[in-house]
């Protein structure tokens, strides 16, 4: 048997630990897909692969025991997956071109829970028209507000939903439960002026508990959309560690341009010596610092006035390589 | 008389009326709902008849227009206090049957049951109310079982049919401005319900006696105290005095009366630091039985008018409705244990 391993990687199998079988991995950006879809998943597992389908952590499918000349079936069958969840192929009928920049996830969003602040889904499909395909390994994830259900501080780049709260004071009542709220669950950000509650900006974190437990809405959302971004969390062998806010009251056309300057930067540092000519964009950061990081990151981004950068940054972490 | 217009033409109406009166209608906040990319419907200034939503009910009553949230009732300085000048314009008041039957309630309570109340009369004397037809019920609707499902106290109704606004004008003095714009004239009913999906039955027989059910120890656990059952309801007029004084001037001030709500916490305290109901259950009992019983002994009527909005805004799915609909169950449970 003649496989190029290197090409099937890209083409989104694996090499397995059994001899002579693949596995195929199905990407769902943002996590949320037609349920029509599943069934689709199901025949290919039936017709190639073992029967099984393991739900991945980053959200997508991956269909085991599948040999590997059968590949391209796989792969025509793959197509109106591909074509349905609007994943971006340069060549047609061919399945994934690339694995590197893995499936964006995201928690359930706004379209079901009462929490989040923006449609989670629907920012990962773009940034995944954005940045897919690319061989760089790039792990990004999104999540609703600061609860991080997604844990997106253990990817690349996490973004959590935020609202800027504002509040119409003719309409309050005073009943104090938003000040309960903010001070139970979340970061006491709210006291009490003159019987109505006053924000702390500096404090606040966007979560909406405010407005979220205002019985006459007094408090709204402003309708803009911001984001907290945070940077470089990841698992690993070496030092594991979360990630750390870069920007605060951050706009999507931003993130979205400071994701794309990440992946000129870390093509011009990457180590192309590393094992598998892949390199964790953190340890790219650890060598250049972050102050060069920064410059690449926010060039040509501009932020709206309420966005505040936090710099420098220093990760914590454990060490393993001490 | 009974009128047609177009939605051209009634605007020209609505620009007419708008030299003396704001318009407040139920009317779209894009993305002002609690939960993000929502939307809210509450009363709110119009100047067009395409503002006015009529396809869903309006979160908030009407009666923030009559008794504002919060109201600032004189201003006070050393040695002196000053009423605050009353608004001078008049305000016409969209809304539909159920909330023009509140009305009734409302000047009962602020006019009636004891000295009249100055604030309330001024604004009261200035408002005109507009009968928005009801087609269909919504599902929390039970104004058929209140009784307030058809009234005759308003200025001029609306419905839109055909086409066109088909509006009934009693008032004389606007009968005038509406031949001006109309299409053709006909006699115009307003069009009401006949049939909700929400039935209420309180029975006739209800006495205190139903405070010893253990029905209200379920809402213990349930209910969040949260108000928003009072906040949205349009017969709940309860306010509470905040005396303020001006962070820059600590010897300058304000007085002011803001809505409060028996659910809420802080509603039933007294000196000394007690509190007449502290669990949610006692405060469900309370409101429950204000609404069914006490006003109705003082009044001649019941209060709950069925706009249902209690049951549309409680975040914990708590059916004021259906707790109604309990209290046969409630008597029932109370006789058997005195009858023991």
């Amino acid at each position: 048997m003649d496989i190029n391993t290197k090409a099937l990687k890209k083409n989104a199998f694996r090499v397995t630990k059994v001899r002579g079988k693949t596995a195929s991995r199905i990407r769902v950006p943002g996590g949320h897909l037609d349920a029509k879809y599943l069934s689709m998943i199901q025949e290919i597992a039936e017709a190639y692969g073992d029967g099984t389908v393991h739900l991945t952590n980053r959200q997508g499918f991956e269909i085991p025991g599948i040999s590997y000349e059968d590949m391209p079936k796989v792969n025509e069958m793959l197509q109106p997956i591909i074509d349905g969840l609007d994943i971006n192929q340069p060549v047609l009928g061919n399945g994934y071109s690339s694995s590197g920049t893995r499936n964006i996830t995201a928690c359930i969003g706004n379209k079901v829970c009462p929490f989040a602040c923006y449609d989670t889904t629907a920012f990962a499909k773009r940034i995944e028209k954005a940045v897919f395909p690319n061989d760089l390994h790039f792990k990004i994830a999104l999540t609703g507000c600061p609860n991080d259900c997604a844990k997106v501080r253990m990817h690349d780049f996490g973004i959590m939903g935020m609202t800027m709260p504002r509040l119409e004071q003719e309409r309050c009542v005073s009943c104090g439960a938003c000040i309960k709220a903010c001070r139970r669950k979340s970061v006491e950000a709210l006291t009490t002026v003159n019987y109505r509650p006053q924000r702390n900006a500096e404090k606040c974190i966007g979560c909406g508990e405010c407005v979220l437990n205002c019985p006459v809405s007094a408090w709204s959302r402003n309708p803009s959309k911001y984001y907290r971004l945070t940077l470089f969390g990841r698992s690993g062998k070496k030092n594991p560690r979360l990630g750390e806010d870069f920007i605060l009251w951050a706009d999507e056309d931003s993130i979205m341009k400071i994701i794309l300057n990440t992946y000129h930067y870390v093509e011009h540092y990457i180590d192309r010596t590393a094992p598998g000519g892949k390199e964790h964009i953190g340890y790219i950061v650890d060598r250049t610092g972050f102050e060069e990081y920064k410059r690449w990151a926010l060039k040509d981004v501009s932020l709206p006035p309420e966005a505040k950068i936090c710099t420098p940054v220093y990760w914590k972490g454990i060490s393993y390589i001490r | 008389m009974g009128y047609s217009l177009s939605t051209e033409a009634l605007s020209e109406v609505f620009k007419h009326l708008s030299l003396e009166y704001d318009l407040y209608a139920p009317r779209l906040y894009p993305k002002g709902g609690a939960f993000s990319d929502t939307d809210l419907v509450r009363y709110g200034k119009i100047s067009s008849p395409e503002e006015i939503v009529l396809h869903e009910k309006s979160r908030f009553s009407w009666k923030e227009t009559l008794l504002p949230i919060s109201q600032t009732l004189f201003y006070f300085t050393e040695g002196s206090v000053l009423e605050p000048e009353q608004e001078q314009k008049g305000a016409v008041i969209f809304l539909r049957s159920c909330d023009l039957h509140a009305l009734k309630r409302l000047n009962h309570i602020y006019l009636q049951n004891g000295p009249e109340d100055p604030y309330y009369r001024d604004r009261r004397d200035k408002l005109r109310f507009v009968l928005i037809g009801c087609k269909e019920p919504f599902s929390s609707c039970f104004c058929v079982d209140m009784g307030t499902n058809k009234t005759d106290g308003y200025d001029f109704s609306l419905d839109w049919e055909g086409d066109f606004w088909q509006i009934d004008c009693p008032n004389t003095e606007w009968q005038e401005l509406f031949r001006r714009h109309a299409v053709c004239e006909q006699a115009v009913s307003p069009s009401y319900v006949t049939e909700t999906k929400t039935r209420v039955h309180i029975p006739d027989h209800l006495t205190a006696d139903v405070i010893k059910s253990t029905i209200w120890k379920e809402y213990d656990s349930r209910c969040i105290g949260c108000g928003r059952c009072n906040f949205v309801c349009p017969t709940c007029t309860c306010f509470t005095m905040q005396d303020l004084f001006y962070t820059d001037n600590g010897k300058a001030g304000e007085r002011r009366r803001v809505w409060a709500s028996c659910m809420a916490d802080g509603f039933s305290d007294v000196a000394g630091g007690g509190s007449c109901r502290k669990t949610c259950g006692e405060r469900m009992r309370y409101k429950v039985l204000h609404k069914a019983l006490d006003f109705k002994m003082k009044s001649g009527f019941q209060m709950c008018v069925g706009c249902g909005r209690c049951d549309d805004a409680c975040p914990e799915y708590i059916s004021f409705s259906h707790c109604l609909n309990r209290l046969p169950e409630a008597i029932k449970e109370v006789n058997s244990d005195e009858a023991e």
